[in-house]
């Protein structure tokens, strides 16, 4: 049966290169950064040359990169930690409706310290309002954190002029970029963010590490405590051969980028143009401000999940929206703030693409498509309904 | 002697070949996130799930019981400060010792800058916390006492059955926290038998990778989770999992299972014929922590020699030892342990810590011995000239 992987915004294999970068760290010169001999010290090389690396691939210097073991540590590091350090000058926190969990549920926990969040709204393509944003603004506020690309829709935010607001008023400003490493270019001093998370599962890198980018002089206080490891900021053994993988995925993921993207966005249009054909069908998300690798359609009278499940049986790997909340009953936070009703968002499909996936694959998707929604539809009551009211 | 000597297993150890071959195909192969529905899914899923009974047999408790962390750091952290937040209205008392792991330690000075209480135990001079002593520390308003099994920087293995059985006859809902980073795969780890709610471990000293760890977390022992944003490890561990990670974890737990004894027995006669070998030949030389202790960790105090340097002379004959923990090497302050123990700050400043694998040999034990004896007399004798 053939394979086609469409979830790369779950996760993404390991490619041989990073592999291949992180086997001496398990095996070889397998040292703790700590230690002051030979293989402490090899670790710690290993340890800055990614640091090094990151740090490059979005514009930073090394001693603003923070490793940590994800993207959830890292939104949960820099929302919490600013959030705490400032806590003085205010305790005021802007977010959006449709962030990650990871900086969502953060929020609003620190709700009960004594926080107030306000949560921006969206439009019908995921965008948030500059205006309200700067309506929204208050001599309380310390922290704006908007993500820079949707994991679920890929609707792009105009990360920029957000982080030029939030300096004008002297906010202080993080973004999720978990979504665009490797998709969009990231540049921390073009994004204007004080603040960035990176994940390296997302960019063919290993599961359990991820950064923080911590622009210098940027307040934060820790939340984890133990030992000297990286600035304190993040205690524990480094895990080394995830970070040195970390460090090379991101290389190969900047290295070249142009070229995989117009490849990705052609797979995208194609895939969506035929999506769009079998009727009753809408795209979600940005037109044109989107994740070059990302689609996501709501199919009317059909459930996402039973969607998914018979793309399975034919070898499709995609989901119904982040694979965090795959397993939940309720209906993505993401599509519901972009105005969907419940039953629209429970027939949306997300198909999220990488530079591996090839024409062939979307055209054995656009082919094998069209008879399972069908075949879906022919048992929906409500498509019965509808076809009878047609007639 | 060509190949590297590395007696410093105790700060970290190698991935063994079974365990790496293992991460590869789960890095590349196996690669679905474990949330995911489709195939890929499952099958990450899968690999969780077997990782999870694999190490919950091996502990004897529930594959519900047992939460996956990025390390030990982690789950020290998400014990004692997991356990003390979400426990708060109950009490402000928890109880620890002062040799414990920086991870417990700081967790705790953290905890008393949001208005805890915190006993910190003695112990003698062989690095053991007596039981005694706990009764009178316990009070109504305790929530929390956290020991660690085996010490990391001098092997003492501390009364921890005993411990529990204490705490839990004062107050059976006082959470009792086990660290077991450095016995687990090596000595007897029993939650049940201790009547411990929470026990935490590491993947990296048992030549799992760095990166993964876990913590024991006895049904209806409730915690605060340290971080936010997903269902993951039942909401207490959010974020997408470390499956290759935790699948070697898994591998490593299984490896070092097989044949443990005989393992041990190997480890205790390295460590005897080394510590003898010191004790017995180099003047002045003191074994720091209970004989035997631990099989796998050796710290020795040899008077007038600092630590640092005789590191630094063994390590140009290839071997690998350290002064102390690892957390602690790049730090000027002295050893929190050997200071709890009575130790001056010179002899903690002239100690060394040898911590064995079961990849280690008598070869290598008596070319350290003989390496360690002439480098301690040629500093000695360059002492001497000096004075």
């Amino acid at each position: 049966m053939k394979r086609v992987y469409m979830d790369h915004s779950a996760t993404t294999p390991v490619r041989a290169e990073v592999l291949e970068a992180m086997m001496p760290f398990l095996t070889l010169t397998f040292g703790n950064p700590s230690s002051l001999h030979w293989f402490g010290r090899e670790a710690r090389k290993a340890l800055e040359e990614a640091r090094d690396k990151v740090a490059r691939a979005i514009g930073a210097a090394p001693q603003e990169i923070i490793f940590t073991s994800g993207g959830t540590e890292s939104n949960n590091l820099a929302i919490r930690g600013v959030a705490r350090a400032r806590r003085e000058k205010g305790n005021h926190i802007i977010t959006s409706a449709i962030e990650h969990h990871a900086v969502l549920d953060t929020c609003l926990a620190l709700r009960e310290e004594g926080f107030e969040v306000t949560v921006l709204p969206v439009d019908e393509h995921g965008k948030i309002s500059l205006d309200q944003l700067k309506a929204a603004i208050t001599d309380k506020t310390i922290l704006i954190t908007v993500m820079m690309a949707n994991n679920e829709v890929g609707t792009i935010q105009p990360i920029a002029e957000i982080g030029r607001l939030a300096h004008e008023r002297g906010v202080t400003f993080h973004t999720d970029a978990v979504q665009a490493i490797g998709n969009l270019p990231v540049k921390v001093d073009d994004l204007n963010c004080d603040l960035l998370s990176m994940s390296a599962h997302k960019f063919y890198g290993p599961k359990g590490v991820g950064a923080l980018y911590i622009r210098k002089g940027t307040s934060i206080k820790v939340f984890n405590f133990g030992g000297s490891q990286e600035r304190k900021l993040r205690p524990g053994t480094e895990n080394v051969p995830g970070i040195a993988g970390m460090g090379r995925a991101i290389e190969l993921a900047v290295d070249g980028m142009e070229e995989k993207v117009k490849h990705v966005t052609g797979l995208r249009d194609r895939l969506i143009e035929g999506l769009l054909k079998i009727g009753d069908v809408r795209l979600n998300g940005h037109p044109t401000d989107r994740l070059p690798n990302n689609v996501n359609v709501s199919i009317r009278y059909v459930e996402g999940e039973s969607l998914i499940l018979s793309l399975d049986l034919k070898g499709i790997a995609v989901s119904s929206g982040s694979a965090c909340t795959s397993g939940s009953l309720d209906p993505s936070h993401v599509l519901m703030a972009l105005g969907l009703d419940h039953q629209t968002a429970h027939g949306s499909l997300r198909l999220s693409l990488g530079y591996r996936n090839t024409r062939e694959d979307v055209d054995y998707v656009l082919e094998v498509m069209p008879e399972i929604v069908a075949r879906l539809r022919a048992m929906s009551p409500v498509y019965a309904c509808k076809t009878k009211e047609v007639e | 002697m060509a190949r590297d000597i590395y007696l410093d297993n105790s700060a970290t150890t190698p991935v063994s070949p079974a365990v790496a071959a293992v991460m590869a195909r789960a890095l590349t192969e196996n690669y679905g996130n474990p949330s995911s529905l489709h195939a890929r899914g499952t099958e990450a899923e899968k690999m969780l799930a077997d990782a999870r009974r694999a190490l919950a047999s091996r502990l004897e408790v529930k594959e519900n019981e047992l939460v996956f962390t990025s390390g030990g750091t982690e789950a020290n952290n998400l014990a004692v400060i997991g356990g003390a937040r979400r426990n708060r209205r109950r009490g402000r008392h928890l109880i620890t010792s002062r040799v414990e792991h920086p991870s417990v330690l700081y967790a705790c000075r953290r905890l008393e800058q949001e208005g805890f209480r915190v006993t910190y135990l003695d112990v003698d001079t062989t690095g053991r916390i007596d039981p005694a002593a706990l009764p009178p520390a316990l009070s109504g308003d305790t929530i929390l006492v956290s020991i660690m099994h085996v010490n990391n920087e001098v092997g003492t293995i501390q009364p921890v059955e005993e411990i529990g059985r204490l705490v839990k006859a004062f107050r059976p809902d006082i959470i009792y926290h086990v660290d077991a980073v450095q016995s687990f795969g090596k000595l007897d780890v029993l939650p049940a038998r201790w009547q411990a709610d929470l026990v935490s471990f590491s993947a990296h000293k048992i030549h799992g990778p760095k990166g993964a760890g876990a913590l024991y977390c006895r049904d209806g022992t409730a915690l605060e989770p340290l971080l936010h944003g997903g269902d993951q490890e039942r909401g207490l561990r959010p974020g997408t999992e470390n499956t290759a990670g935790i699948a070697g974890f898994a591998e490593a737990a299984r490896q070092a299972f097989a044949g443990r004894e005989e393992k041990m027995r190997h480890m205790a006669s390295l460590k005897q014929r080394l510590a003898d070998g010191i004790l017995n030949t180099i003047g002045g030389s003191v074994q720091n922590g209970p004989a035997p202790g631990a099989p796998h960790i050796l710290s020795i105090t040899i008077p007038g020699v600092r630590g640092e340097v005789l590191v630094h002379a063994l390590a140009g004959e290839g071997i690998f030892i350290s002064t102390g923990s690892a957390c602690h090497s790049r730090r000027a302050d002295p050893s929190h342990v050997l200071l709890a123990m009575g130790r001056t700050a010179g002899e903690i400043a002239a100690t060394l810590r040898f911590s064995f694998s079961v990849y280690n040999t008598e070869a290598e034990i008596d070319f350290t011995l003989e390496k360690l004896r002439r480098a301690v007399s040629d500093f000695r004798l360059l002492a001497g000239r000096k004075k």
